[in-house]
């Protein structure tokens, strides 16, 4: 029995993660909560399939991420008012000037392989993405951490294809331009 | 006509989530030869889908 307790503990030791890594996600606490436990439950009811695999975390992490495709699938199902979200008028008027061209050339990102090896770099990274509007980062996590194809993302989120793209965009330049200033613009962080 | 550096990242963006049109593929390539901005921004896009990728091993 020592030994399940063990087990018990190591999955209880990861729940923080756990729950950081649904939250990105879902952006919805409760749901979030719902899916670590489902996640937790099942790893204990599937300690066996464990054995003698390498890396807890990892192994939780596939688990989880499982419970987060079935919750925002289950998500999609309830209707949702869609308030307008097609790209806004003036978007990115920081950026590019009147004739749509960079005000301010994309420095360039020295290393950023390097960046892939430091921990401090995934927690910039999550930094700027909990700071995405919540539908925005949900579009852009479904795409581009848990692999959708667009169309199911559209018709998951209740979304045209059109507005899809512009979620996409929008994270992608937002997200760029977040790390540009947290983290590659900023020698003191590497 | 030649595309905007806006318009060029919107066709970026999507290229990575759609199969672009040969002419928006050319349109794209004519941009990125005289756009040091767009070919770095582009660049950043793909590394991103890559570190968020990686984020639960390192996160």
């Amino acid at each position: 029995m020592a030994v399940a307790e063990d087990f018990r503990k190591q999955l209880e030791d990861l729940r923080p993660y756990l729950l950081r890594y649904a939250s990105l996600q879902l952006r919805d606490a409760a749901a979030a909560e719902d899916a670590v436990q489902e996640a937790l439950l099942a790893a204990l009811a599937g300690q066996s399939s464990f054995a003698g695999r390498a890396n807890l975390r990892t192994w939780l992490t596939g688990i989880l991420k499982h419970k987060i495709v079935d919750t925002i699938r289950r998500q999609a199902r309830e209707p949702v008012v869609e308030a307008a979200a097609d790209e806004e008028p003036g978007e990115f008027d920081e950026l590019f000037g009147e004739r749509g061209h960079w005000n301010e050339r994309p420095a360039a990102w020295g290393d950023p392989d390097g960046a892939l090896e430091q921990s401090q770099f995934f927690r910039a990274l999550e930094m700027c993405l909990e700071r995405l509007p919540a539908r925005t980062a949900q579009a852009f996590m479904m795409r581009e951490h848990l692999g959708f194809e667009t169309g199911e993302i559209c018709k998951e989120l209740s979304i045209t294809p059109t507005h899809c793209w512009v979620l996409l965009y929008r994270a992608r330049m937002t997200l760029r331009e977040c790390l540009q200033q947290t983290w590659f613009g900023n020698a003191l962080s590497r | 006509m030649r595309m905007s550096c806006k318009e060029t990242t919107r066709l970026v963006s999507q290229g990575l989530d759609r199969e672009l049109a040969f002419g928006e593929r050319v349109a794209l390539r004519v941009h990125y030869a005289y756009c040091l901005g767009c070919r770095r921004a582009g660049r950043q896009m793909k590394f991103l889908r890559q570190a968020i990728q990686q984020l639960p091993e390192r996160g």
